[in-house]
C-alpha cells in the first residue's frame, strides 16, 4: 500500500451535492495540503441531486485526517469517509492494449485466463483486453503484460462500496 | 407577487431587506448596474467606497462591531478580484459577510468577455461557500442561503456571483424561506461525556489556564466565560481576537498571550497543568512551537469547527460545540479545585514582569496608544491595522468588551484597520470609534478618506508614523544583522495635510509634550480627524517570542547578542 516516500495510499468515498464547482472545492482541499490524487471517479447515484466520488490519494495519515475534516466541512459534501482500513467491496476496471503478433497470442491468452480478462479487440499485431478486480490485481496483470509491450492502458480508478446492510 | 413582477436584482435587494441589511458597501461597474439600480429608493443605504478592498473591509468592520452580516456589492472582473484580500481576511477571522459580485452575462462566461473573470475559481479558497447564479428563479434561495451560511456555525464570507442577464431578468416567485443544505450542520451542544471529562479535569487541576479565543466572542459567551473564571478561580489569557471577552481589567485576566503577549500570560502558559481553549484555534502566533506547547498540561479544546480539533495541537478532551452552549453545559458540573497558590503565583508574575516601555527621548508609540486609551475611555471601539502598532495596541488598549476590539488576526491584512473602522462607526453610531494605523498599512487603503469625508462620521484616525514597515524592520534588526531591505518608507506624505486635502481635520504629534494635548483636541473634535504621531523610528515590540520557538524563549527586552533566524515559522 505504501509508496517509497512513506506516504500511505488512502481510498476515500464521498457523497456530494451534484453542483458545479464541487469537484474544484474538493480538489483544492487535497492540493493545498500536498496530497497527490492517484485516481478519481465521479459518478451519478440513485438520486440525481447527488454524486458519488471515489478518490485514491497518497499522503500522511495526520494530513488525511485533516483533509477528511475539511472535506466534510464543505457545504456541498454530504459525507466523506476513509475506507482504507475497512473491509469493503473494491473494484477497478482496466483496458489494456498490447503488442501481440499472432505467434504470441497463446501466451497472452494464458495470462488473461489467469486474471479472468476478456478480449475486446483483436487486430493483426495488437490485442486489447478488459480486466476487472482489485487495484492490486490490476497492477499485477499490468506487470505480466509489460513484456509484450503495452501500447495503451486506461484504468477506471478504484470503485468501492460498503458490504451488507451498510451504505457507503 | 404576480402583478408586481420584479427583476432578479430587485429580488436580491428584497432579501437584503428581509435579512435586516442596513448598509451595502461597494463600487459599481457595468455588470453590477442592475443591482445598483434596484437599490435606489430602497431602505438599504449604499456606501460608495473608493476601492473594492475598502468595501469588503468596511463590511467586515461593520460585522465585527455589530455581530451582524456585512454586505459588499462590486462589479465583475477587477471589481471582484479586488475583493479577494477582504474575503481572505474575513475567512481567516470567521467574519460573516455576503459579497455580491456582478458578473458578465451568462452567455459569455468563459469567452474572455470584457471584465469577465472566473470569480468562483479565483475565490474558492477564500470563502466559506459561494454561488454562481444561473437561473433567476434561484436568486431568492441563494440569497437566503448565503446569509444563513455566513452567520451560522463558524461564520465566514459567502460570495454570490451574479451574471448581469440573470439579475436583469423578471422573477415571478420569491419562494419560501426554506432551503436544503444536507451537507451543512451547525453544532450546538457538546458531547456530554466529553463535557464531564472536562469538568473532572478542571477540578483536578492545580495550575489551570483558560485560553479565550474569537469563538467565545462570536458565540456571545462573555457571561459564561466570566462565571467559569470566577467560580473556578482560573486565570484567563486571550488571543488577539479574544480580547475583551473577559474584561481585561478583571483581576484574573492576564491579557493576550503569544508572540507579543504579556510576559505573565506566557509564563502562565508555560507553567500550567491544564489549558482549556474556548474558541481559539491554537494559531502559531500563540502556540510558538506546536510540539512544546504547554508540555505535560492537560489540554481541553472547545470549538464549533470539528476540523480545528487535533489540527495542530493534540488535545486530551476535544468538544465540538458552540462555546456558549458548551460552557452552559459545563458550569453546573463544576466543582471548585484548589488554585489559590497558582493565582498568587500568577499575580506575582504580573507585578514582576509588567508591560513597560522607555519614556525618554522621542515620542513613543506605546505612550500615544496608552494615552489614547485613557482619554477615550473603556467604551471606545478600537480598530487597528497590522504591524508593530497593532501589537502595541493589543498590549495597551485594555478591552472590556470583545466588540470594541477590531483587528485582522489570521490574515494579518495591512490596510484593514481604517476601512474596518468606517464600517464599525456606521454600525455603532454615537459611539467613539478610533482607528490606530501604521504609516505603511494606512497608505494601502487611505483612498477611503473620501468615503469618510462624505459620510461625515466622527471617526478618529491615529497614524503611528515611524516611517518604516516597522515589524519587518524589527525582524531584520533582530535576526538579519540589521540588513534593512525594503522597509524604509521614505516619501511618506504629510498625513495631516493629506487629511486636510480630503476636508478632514489633521493634527500632528512631534514631541512627547504634544501627546495628551493633541489627542484630547482630536477626541473633542466633532467630525472626522486624523492625528499623525511621529514616533521613535527604531522601537521594537517586546515581549517577543521568536516564531516557532517555545513560550519559554520569550524575550522581554532587546537581546544583547545576535539571534538565530527563526526556522519554525514566519
Amino acid at each position: 500500500m505504501d509508496d517509497p516516500s512513506g506516504a500511505a495510499r488512502h481510498s476515500l468515498s464521498l457523497f456530494v451535492s451534484n453542483k458545479p464547482g464541487v469537484l474544484i472545492r474538493i480538489a483544492l482541499v487535497f492540493s493545498r495540503r500536498g496530497f497527490n490524487i492517484d485516481s478519481l471517479v465521479v459518478s451519478p447515484t440513485q438520486d440525481p441531486r447527488y454524486s458519488r466520488m471515489n478518490i485514491v490519494a497518497r499522503g500522511g495519515r495526520d494530513t488525511l485526517e485533516q483533509i477528511l475534516k475539511q472535506l466534510n466541512k464543505l457545504v456541498d459534501v454530504i459525507h466523506a469517509r476513509d475506507y482504507s482500513y475497512e473491509d469493503v467491496i473494491q473494484k477497478e476496471l482496466a483496458l489494456v492494449k498490447i503488442d501481440c503478433p499472432s505467434e504470441r497470442r497463446a501466451e497472452a491468452f494464458q495470462v488473461m485466463e489467469a486474471f479472468k480478462a476478456r478480449t475486446i479487440d483483436l487486430a493483426e499485431s495488437t490485442l486489447a483486453v478488459e480486466v476487472t478486480g482489485s487495484s492490486e490485481k490490476l497492477d499485477a496483470f499490468e506487470t505480466l503484460l509489460r513484456p509484450f509491450g503495452i501500447r495503451d492502458i486506461v484504468r477506471s480508478g478504484k470503485l468501492l462500496m460498503a458490504r451488507g446492510e451498510k451504505t457507503t | 407577487m404576480g402583478e408586481t413582477q420584479m427583476t432578479g436584482a430587485e429580488a436580491l435587494v428584497e432579501i437584503m431587506i428581509e435579512e435586516g441589511v442596513e448598509y451595502v458597501f461597494g463600487l459599481p461597474g457595468g455588470a453590477a448596474i442592475p443591482i445598483y439600480d434596484a437599490l435606489l429608493g430602497r431602505n438599504v443605504k449604499l456606501i460608495l467606497t473608493r476601492h473594492e478592498q475598502g468595501a469588503v473591509h468596511m463590511a467586515d468592520g461593520f460585522a465585527r462591531a455589530t455581530g451582524k452580516v456585512g454586505v459588499a456589492l462590486v462589479t465583475s472582473g477587477p471589481g471582484a478580484t479586488n475583493t479577494v484580500t477582504g474575503l481572505f481576511t474575513a475567512l481567516m477571522d470567521s467574519i460573516p459577510l455576503v459579497v455580491i459580485c456582478g458578473q458578465s452575462p451568462s452567455f459569455v462566461l468563459g469567452l474572455d468577455a470584457f471584465q469577465e473573470a472566473d470569480v468562483s475559481g479565483i475565490t474558492y479558497p477564500c470563502v466559506k461557500h459561494s454561488y454562481l447564479v444561473k437561473e433567476v428563479a434561484d436568486i431568492p434561495r441563494v440569497a437566503r442561503e448565503a446569509f444563513y451560511l455566513a452567520r451560522s456555525g463558524r461564520p465566514g464570507p459567502v460570495l454570490i456571483d451574479m451574471p448581469k442577464d440573470i439579475s436583469g431578468k423578471a422573477l415571478l416567485d420569491m419562494g419560501k424561506e426554506e432551503f436544503h443544505l444536507p451537507g451543512y450542520s451547525v453544532p450546538s451542544l457538546g458531547d456530554a461525556k466529553a463535557v464531564a471529562a472536562a469538568a473532572a479535569a478542571l477540578k483536578a487541576a492545580r495550575r489551570p489556564v483558560l485560553l479565550v479565543g474569537h469563538g467565545a466572542a462570536i458565540s456571545g459567551a462573555a457571561r459564561e466565560v466570566r462565571e467559569l473564571v470566577e467560580r473556578m478561580r482560573i486565570p484567563a489569557v486571550s488571543t488577539l481576537l479574544g480580547k475583551g471577552v473577559l474584561p481585561e481589567s478583571h483581576e484574573l485576566s492576564l491579557g493576550m498571550l503569544g508572540m507579543h503577549g504579556t510576559a505573565y500570560a506566557n509564563k502562565a502558559m508555560a507553567a500550567c497543568d491544564l489549558v482549556m481553549s474556548v474558541g481559539s484555534r491554537f494559531d502559531d502566533r500563540i502556540v510558538g512551537s506546536y510540539s512544546d506547547f504547554c508540555r505535560g498540561a492537560v489540554k481541553i479544546h472547545v470549538d464549533i469547527d470539528p476540523a480545528e480539533l487535533d489540527k495542530v495541537v493534540k488535545v486530551d478532551v476535544g468538544i465540538v460545540g458552540d462555546a456558549k452552549a458548551v460552557l452552559g453545559q459545563l458550569l453546573p458540573l463544576l466543582e471548585r479545585g484548589d488554585t489559590e497558590d497558582w493565582v498568587r503565583q500568577v499575580s506575582r508574575w504580573r507585578r514582576e514582569y509588567p508591560l513597560r516601555y522607555r519614556k525618554e527621548g522621542k515620542v513613543r508609540a506605546q505612550h500615544v496608544i496608552e494615552e489614547l486609551r485613557a482619554l477615550a475611555g473603556a467604551g471606545a471601539v478600537f480598530s487597528t491595522d497590522v504591524g508593530q502598532h497593532q501589537m502595541w495596541a493589543a498590549q495597551y488598549v485594555l478591552t472590556e468588551n470583545s466588540r470594541n476590539w477590531i483587528s485582522s488576526g489570521g490574515a494579518g491584512t495591512m490596510g484593514f484597520g481604517f476601512p474596518a473602522a468606517i464600517g464599525a462607526q456606521l454600525g455603532r453610531p454615537g459611539e467613539r470609534v478610533i482607528a490606530i494605523v501604521g504609516d505603511g498599512g494606512f497608505q494601502m487603503t487611505l483612498s477611503e478618506l473620501a468615503t469618510l469625508r462624505n459620510l461625515g462620521l466622527p471617526l478618529k484616525i491615529v497614524v503611528i508614523n515611524n516611517h518604516y514597515l516597522g515589524m519587518v524592520r524589527q525582524w531584520q534588526s533582530m535576526f538579519y544583522d540589521e540588513r534593512y531591505s525594503g522597509v524604509d518608507l521614505e516619501g511618506n506624505p504629510d498625513f495631516a495635510r493629506l487629511a486636510e486635502a480630503y476636508g478632514i481635520k489633521g493634527y500632528r504629534i512631534t514631541r512627547p509634550a504634544d501627546v495628551r494635548r493633541v489627542l484630547k483636541a482630536a477626541l473633542e473634535h466633532e467630525g472626522p480627524c486624523l492625528v499623525d504621531a511621529e514616533v521613535e523610528k527604531h522601537d521594537n515590540v517586546f515581549p517577543m517570542i521568536p516564531a516557532g520557538a517555545p513560550l519559554e524563549a520569550m524575550l522581554l527586552e532587546p537581546p544583547r547578542h545576535k539571534l538565530e533566524k527563526p526556522t519554525g515559522g514566519t
